[in-house]
């Protein structure tokens, strides 16, 4: 196969007790700070713009020019804060990466303040992951201790601390602009743009906000140069990346590999679709990313390219799944969660998720009209492009690329039953019997 | 674990903790405070300090953030019930989530739901008459390379099925230790938890695995078939700067954008000079 794995991110994460300060300075680890103490801050910034690393977290936008968006120095406070509010369904990379690793987000989040001079960052981690927080509290501890963090690091006159802090549950807060209310003590709502964090962010002083993959592969960005980088991906999409396979793949988990890879190679790395089955529809980048089909599995996995195909690469959440499942159910599963995280600041998302999951229950209980394809279509249309932030453009990805694909399971919705075309329990991993409908689960 | 029944005439939510608890819970909300540059900050984790001592926001826990942090009940309520985890009744010991959104619904999560709904006899964030579980269906939990997932108290337990669940529950119930699949060797209280996630670590960070095997499919592979990431460069690679393109500030970054109107728009100054004119006229 032409493309093969690149572990970097997670090329500690079978050593014994891999969290740990020790095994990480063993493999190398804190490597990447001394280098970047020993350079101007913003020669850090150029050589992260130039390997071209982009936002891990989903949009793709590229990390040293979100850097060099803030502001001249002022005399004030400039802050990071790195979003670990993994929420995005499917997306299960950052979470195995802090659990295994933490010491490499510490790393990256040091290299980071330092460059763009910060000296208090903040790391937001969503609040239903107890043990990955006790992780990254201790490795905080441990940094410290090792003269990591506080001040004057390593004799270089820089200081800074890391405050962690814990979500409460609410997929709204990894909208950066909701995480940066939610960090200041309000209800997680996205705030107007612009002002962007970098110009007015925490506290109204300028912020960045970035991913945690990003902000781990700072620290072998920093190791290797821009051009090392830069020799793995594609020209517009450099580097290496998570892609966390799920679903009906053998062995579903994570495959780190250069931006560009297929479906088809990582497939084949993770022994296929389950036996005796076929690919019927996948995510290329999380439940908000217009779905694909088995038509797709040659298209390499970088930004263009998946936006080419008409999907985003996304957070290269790939959930797999096989001819046995109904893309009606997924479908409304989906939509009934944009429905409950919807923040309620704006009037399209609000209101039209609600409707969007009416009109969906219907057609998945067989109850649908032929009307209520249509009306799905016309509900996104007035959701996509007028919502106050991304999660009411997400929410439509899902319905009309599904539309596009399967309208002939929509158009069945109007006399069928979605459970009686696809029982449940022939996509299930064990055999059962279910017991009660599934329509109206959330109502 | 002392519930607040509810506030009498005239009695006043703050005066609810007794005076050794309420000590203690200050020096507490004070460290929490000091972490940050501002007090509000510390709101969300003085909430889960507070579900640390009542087992959910209680009204006396409200009045007690709101005093401590110069808000009013209503502010800190509007903040409580918009995050799920803020539990606005008294939780179980164990909060068991199972995970019902898309992928983990399809590949099991709704069998094991409904089989361990029907067993326990209650509904979505319903507690057992115990007191010792509370079910919920939750949202994904980043962790779909192990569906179908169960969360306990937000510990993993990875791979389930509604036998496993079911087990999972009786052991619970019944005050058997039971073991998350990647977290700590045993499974805190409800309380417990909520002061970890208040920032109070309980030492227990270093139990469990590092990674489950789904984690470390890609890196494993990788070493059986020889499979690395170029070396890097030897020597210092010189960090030439680049010809400096001049940062526009505010770029495409989501649906969010609005042309630039105001100076507050594009200089922190100015922002800050807004925020401290709007904070005059509020006050």
């Amino acid at each position: 196969m032409a493309t093969t794995l690149t572990p970097v991110l997670t090329d500690t994460w079978d050593a014994d007790r891999s969290w740990s300060l020790a095994t990480y300075e063993d493999a190398g680890g804190y490597r990447g700070l001394r280098r970047a103490l020993g350079m101007q801050a913003g020669d850090v910034v150029t050589m992260v713009k130039d390997s071209g690393l982009r936002g891990r977290g989903g949009a793709g936008f590229p990390t040293g020019m979100k850097w060099g968006f803030l502001p001249a120095p002022d005399g004030g406070p400039r802050y990071l804060v790195v979003n670990a509010d993994e929420s995005e369904p499917g997306t299960c990379k950052d979470t195995p990466l802090m659990m295994a690793s933490p010491q490499l987000l510490i790393e990256g989040m040091i290299i980071t303040s330092y460059a763009i001079g910060c000296h208090h960052a903040f790391l937001y981690v969503r609040g239903e992951i107890l043990h990955v927080y006790r992780r990254l509290l201790h490795a905080i501890e441990e940094a410290r201790a090792a003269g990591y963090l506080g001040t004057d690091i390593l004799g270089s006159g820089f200081d800074l601390e890391i405050t962690l802090h814990s979500g409460a549950g609410a997929y709204i807060c990894g909208e950066e602009t909701a995480l940066l209310d939610s960090l200041e003590g309000l209800r997680g709502q996205p705030r107007l743009k612009p002002p962007f964090p970098a110009v007015a962010g925490l506290y109204a002083r300028p912020t960045v906000v970035n991913n945690v993959e990003s902000i781990a592969s700072v620290p072998s960005i920093v190791q290797g140069g821009s051009d090392w980088f830069k020799s793995m991906g594609t020209e517009r999409s450099s580097g290496y990346g998570l892609f966390s396979l799920s679903g009906h793949v053998t062995r579903p988990g994570q495959y780190e590999a250069p931006l560009g890879i297929t479906l088809r190679e990582l497939l084949e790395m993770a022994g296929g679709i389950r036996e005796g089955h076929q690919l019927k529809f996948w995510t290329p980048g999380g439940s908000s990313t217009p779905i694909f089909t088995a038509e797709h599995l040659d298209v390499p996995l970088d930004y263009e390219s998946v936006g080419a195909a008409g999907s985003m690469l996304g957070t290269r959440a790939l959930q797999i799944f096989d001819e046995t499942t109904s893309v009606v159910r997924a479908v409304t599963r989906w939509t009934e969660f944009y429905k409950h995280e919807s923040c309620g600041k704006c009037t399209p998302c609000r209101e039209g998720t609600y409707w969007l999951t009416q009109v969906l229950q219907r057609i998945e209980a067989g109850q649908g009209t032929l009307a209520d394809i249509d009306l799905l279509l016309d509900l996104c249309d007035n959701i996509l492009g007028k919502a106050f932030c991304a999660l009411g453009d997400g929410a439509t990805s899902p319905i009309t690329s599904a539309v596009q694909y399967f309208r002939d399971e929509f158009v069945a919705g109007t006399h069928t039953p979605a459970d009686v075309l696809f029982p449940p329990e022939h996509s299930s991993l064990f055999s059962y019997t279910p017991k009660h409908t599934l329509v109206g689960v959330h109502a | 674990m002392s519930i607040e029944t509810g506030r009498g005439p005239g009695q006043r939510h703050s005066t609810s903790y007794d005076a050794e608890t309420h000590a203690r819970l200050t020096a507490d909300s004070d460290v929490i405070v000091a972490r940050y540059p501002q007090a509000r900050s510390a709101l969300l984790p003085m909430l889960h300090l507070v579900q640390s001592e009542d087992g959910y926001v209680s009204p006396r826990g409200i009045a007690f953030c709101a005093a401590h942090l110069g808000l009013s009940t209503a502010e800190v309520s509007a903040v409580a019930t918009f995050y799920t985890q803020y539990k606005r009744h008294p939780n179980g010991t164990y909060t068991v989530g199972v995970c019902t959104n898309t992928l983990c619904a399809i590949m099991g999560g709704d069998a094991i739901w409904e089989d361990l709904s029907d067993h326990l006899g209650v509904g979505h964030d319903e507690t057992t008459d115990d007191g010792a579980i509370t079910l919920e269906r939750i949202e994904c939990n980043a962790a779909c390379d192990y569906a179908p997932v169960v969360m306990v108290n937000w510990e993993f337990f990875d791979n389930q099925t509604p036998d496993s669940a079911r087990q999972l529950a009786d052991d619970l119930a019944a005050g058997r230790p039971v073991v998350p699949t990647r977290g700590a060797s045993s499974v805190c209280t409800f309380t417990e938890m909520s002061r970890v996630l208040a920032g109070f670590g309980d030492g227990r960070a270093d139990e469990g695995v590092g990674a489950g095997v789904p984690t470390l499919r890609g890196v494993e592979l990788a070493r059986a078939e020889g499979w690395t990431a170029p070396e890097f460069p030897q020597g210092t690679t010189s960090a030439a700067p680049a010809a400096a393109t001049e940062p526009r500030v505010g770029d495409e970054q989501s649906s969010a954008e609005r042309p630039a109107t105001t100076p507050a728009d594009v200089s922190p100054a100015a922002e800050q000079q807004k925020q401290s004119t709007d904070d005059a006229k509020e006050s």
